[in-house]
């Protein structure tokens, strides 16, 4: 599935996450976040299960990250991708 | 027992995270007020991530969006598979919602194959008609565990103002404990909503306690210690209701059938109180003995 | 008469000598609102002076101007108690070839006291001076309040330069540096930001976790036995420090406690539970407030001390050697409660020990408090980037996941549980950190050294290096 619509989801505040979903080409994942060097590997991971869940295949997916915990980077992507997804309809 | 109930606002990670530490006895996450309109499907996630990975070692209340809203049944779909205690329905009013409601989280409950019966109801009391018809309400399922009053709303609806010495809710906060004690159910009192007023709020909490509450919602996790404090047994109260127990043994080892204590007979409502303060006093770990 | 007045900075620096290769020493009683140093050191690069060491009792962010001075060798060597994250970056970036020495705020008067440190020229920010150098730091429009740390700078420097805003007619009579250990006075136009200088009021933390862990640290010490009368105590000036103080103010109005004093950095908290009857006394190093800055002024029992008493541990009766109770911050501690406070998760500079480690050796009972997490990064960590402060001289550290003590203080612990208080092993902390947030990749900076950790008795604790990024 293309993520065909922009959304986005979460916030800049401590601990929270902003996600932006926009069309592209191919699956692209910009990641920022203060705490890239120990977790980085771990933020993307998540990104990509929640991804693999939704069969997105195309589409790119901007995290701002403020700290935020796995939970709340999932629920924030999920809450992205639905919205993008449901404006399809 | 449930002492203090924190509100958090649900769409907040930071306040899901703290929530887990702070000394609430429970915690009601809110999908309704605490959320703006365009983020409850951001909150209901939020929230639902949260249950899933964090350990809440306090009861889990989760107040849903009202039954005239748009939200409700999503709000349940995806919190009820959580398990969490109770379900907080906001403007009750008259049982026949709350057994829609029931009857909603008891398809969900079969779903997700939990126990039907498993997650509890606490209604949210705070319009004049939730006030009259609050027995029939607090009667409305045995989901229902406690009652709590929401005085903000309700006196919007009696159209009155809210006061610190909140005489405009006398009357309902009296209805309240009445029904829910008829119903054998908690009765839970409004939050006191100024967070810089210590004072104000001991005195809020105290009325509260002698009108019968059991406990008190808070807005402010500053507010929590002073109500935990205030809806424990207090350590004289310990104390009379151990003497009045080793009174009671007393009398039946002498094979007396009438015990008494300090000159004054105690009857059964005092030992069916003191037994009540000592359950509550071993429960909340208190000091039992001198 | 009067030849120790002199009309420009430049002029002080010409009649002290100044040569490329001095040290050249300030003082941080201004805080985040010095002006001298930047103007005293702009005067220097002006001259075309080379290779000068700054020995200041801390480097704030106001400093930044030093990084040009240190591009263009100015400036080749920093020593400091504490230094700011905009200076630290760029220090942790590998600007300065030499490696920055960090003491703490005993160990810098001990250095200046057993000639391990020497100052060639010493300027002193001064409130208040009289045309002799009499020198005061309540007084003016940049008054300060205690000049605690300037002490030794006077004492032991060759030379002496005060600079001023608000010079008085001599005799000023309430002064804290005596003229004989003065050369020259500058008078300047600003000698700093009032806005920087002193906050307006210090204000208890609203975040619950700090109130949280405040509450618990309070009770902890009411717990330990150390809180009755004649009790001493220090805190930081941090949000859940602060409030501690707050909680410990009610415990002790409550049951009636009298405290002898209050030491270290002063702010209007403190002032308060003096009047209150809470301590007898403080003893101010460093006003926080302009709350403490007019009670040092107007209240007898508010003393302004010197570095060296407060904490050297050269002399035998420094004021850390005789209080009770320190509740102290952390950036990172490991399983031996190693505490740092000098550099943060990326192993970037800032901060620096201050009295950190000196309080933490004398106190009775020395405390850490600091959140489990901060945006992700658990606060416990098996290899600290920097050690400020030995584990051996920390009793217990206080989180919002409950308190862990050092397995050396058995009795304390018993203490801590008797009294209902969640007692937990650093250990389970750090593994309670690493379930909710994950494993941190470890992290470790591998370029040259940047900067020498100096532990108060002049030992070398550790050593910082230069940052991956």
């Amino acid at each position: 599935m293309d993520i065909k619509r922009r959304a986005s989801a979460g916030t800049l505040e401590s601990s929270d996450v902003l996600i932006s979903v926009r069309p592209a080409d191919k699956l692209i994942l910009k990641i920022e976040s203060p705490v890239f060097a120990q977790y980085g590997e771990q933020i993307e991971k998540v990104c990509r299960e929640v991804l693999a869940a939704f069969n997105i295949t195309s589409g790119e997916i901007h995290l701002q990250d403020q700290g935020a915990l796995d939970c709340t980077i999932k629920a924030r992507l999920e809450t992205a991708v639905r919205r993008s997804l449901s404006q399809d309809d | 027992m449930i002492r203090s109930l924190l509100f958090i606002p649900g769409n907040s990670p930071v306040m899901l995270q703290n929530g887990a530490v702070l000394p609430a006895d429970a915690l009601i996450l809110d999908l309704e007020d605490a959320v703006a309109t365009d983020q409850k499907d951001a909150a209901r996630t939020l929230v639902a991530s949260a249950l899933h990975t964090v350990d809440y070692p306090k009861e889990i209340i989760v107040r849903i969006n009202s039954f005239d809203s748009d939200y409700w049944q999503q709000d349940l779909e995806e919190i009820i598979p959580l398990r969490p205690q109770a379900i907080m329905p906001t403007k009750c009013s008259d049982s026949s919602t709350i057994r829609s409601i029931a009857e909603k989280i008891s398809e969900l409950e079969r779903q997700s194959n939990i126990g039907e019966g498993t997650v509890k109801l606490i209604p949210l009391i705070e319009t004049a008609r939730g006030v009259l018809n609050a027995y029939e309400i607090a009667s409305a399922s045995p989901r229902i565990v406690a009652l709590l009053l929401g005085g903000e709303d309700l006196t919007a609806d009696l159209q009155c103002e809210r006061t610190k010495g909140g005489k405009e809710i006398f009357y309902s906060r009296s209805s309240i404990v009445i029904a829910a004690r008829a119903a054998g159910v908690e009765p839970i009192d409004t939050p006191f909503t100024d967070v810089d007023d210590d004072e104000g709020l001991i005195e809020d909490a105290k009325l509260a306690l002698s009108l019968g509450f059991s406990g008190k919602a808070v807005i402010s996790p500053r507010h929590l210690a002073a109500i935990n404090e205030i809806f424990s047994p207090q350590a004289e109260a310990v104390k009379y209701a151990r003497e009045v127990i080793s009174a009671i043994e007393g009398a039946k080892k002498a094979g007396k059938g009438v015990a008494s204590l300090h000159g004054k007979m105690i009857d059964a409502p005092i030992v069916s109180r003191a037994k009540r303060v000592l359950e509550q006093a071993r429960r909340l770990g208190l000091p039992l003995e001198d | 008469m009067n030849q120790k007045v002199v009309s420009s900075i430049t002029e002080a620096l010409h009649r002290t000598e100044i040569k490329d290769g001095m040290t050249l020493s300030f003082h941080h009683h201004l805080r985040n609102g010095d002006y001298v140093l930047n103007l005293v050191m702009a005067a220097v690069r002006e001259l075309g002076l080379k290779d000068m060491t700054i020995n200041a009792s801390a480097i704030f962010d106001c400093h930044l101007p030093l990084v040009d001075l240190i591009r263009d060798n100015t400036v080749t060597a920093l020593e400091c108690n504490y230094m700011g994250a905009l200076v630290g970056r760029s220090i942790s970036a590998g600007i300065l070839e030499k490696p920055v020495i960090f003491r703490t705020h005993g160990g810098r008067p001990a250095d200046l006291e057993r000639g391990k440190a020497h100052i060639d020229i010493a300027f002193i920010a001064a409130p208040t001076t009289d045309t002799q150098g009499n020198i005061s730091g309540k007084y003016g429009p940049s008054a300060c309040g205690s000049l605690g740390y300037a002490f030794s700078d006077a004492r032991y420097a060759d030379k002496v330069v005060a600079v001023t805003d608000n010079l008085a007619p001599y005799p000023l009579t309430d002064f804290s540096i005596p003229e004989t250990e003065v050369d020259y006075v500058v008078p300047v136009e600003q000698i700093g930001d009032p806005a920087g200088i002193v906050s307006g009021t210090t204000r208890i933390t609203r975040d619950p976790i700090g109130l949280l862990m405040a509450d618990m640290a309070a009770e902890a010490i009411s717990a330990s036995g150390l809180l009755q009368d004649g009790f001493s105590f220090q805190t930081g000036a941090g949000g859940a420090s602060l409030a501690a103080a707050f909680a410990l103010e009610k415990i002790m109005l409550r049951e009636g406690i009298r405290g002898s004093f209050a030491s270290g950095g002063i702010t209007s908290q403190l002032v308060d539970m003096q009047k209150k009857g809470c301590f007898e006394t403080l003893l101010d190093v460093q006003c926080f407030d302009l709350g403490a800055v007019e009670s040092i002024r107007d209240n007898p029992q508010h003393r302004e001390i010197s570095a060296s008493r407060y904490a050297s541990p050269c002399t035998d009766d420094a004021v850390v050697d005789s209080l009770d109770v320190v509740i102290l911050g952390a950036t990172e501690v490991d399983t031996s409660f190693n505490v740092n406070v000098h550099t943060n998760s990326q192993g970037l500079i800032m901060g620096g020990s201050g009295g950190h480690s000196d309080t933490a050796a004398g106190a009775k009972l020395a405390i850490i408090i600091a959140p489990l997490m901060r945006a992700r990064i658990p606060l416990i960590v098996d290899h600290m980037h920097t050690i400020s402060t030995p584990g051996e001289t920390v009793d217990m550290l206080v989180t919002q996941y409950g308190i862990a003590v050092n397995p050396n203080q058995v009795e304390l612990a018993d203490r801590l549980r008797q009294n209902r208080l969640k007692v937990i092993s650093v250990e389970e902390l750090q593994e309670i950190a690493e379930n909710i947030c994950g494993k941190p990749k470890a992290l470790k900076n591998e370029g040259r050294i940047v900067a020498e950790v100096h532990y108060r008795d002049g030992s070398i604790i550790d050593t910082i290096r230069q940052a991956c990024s």
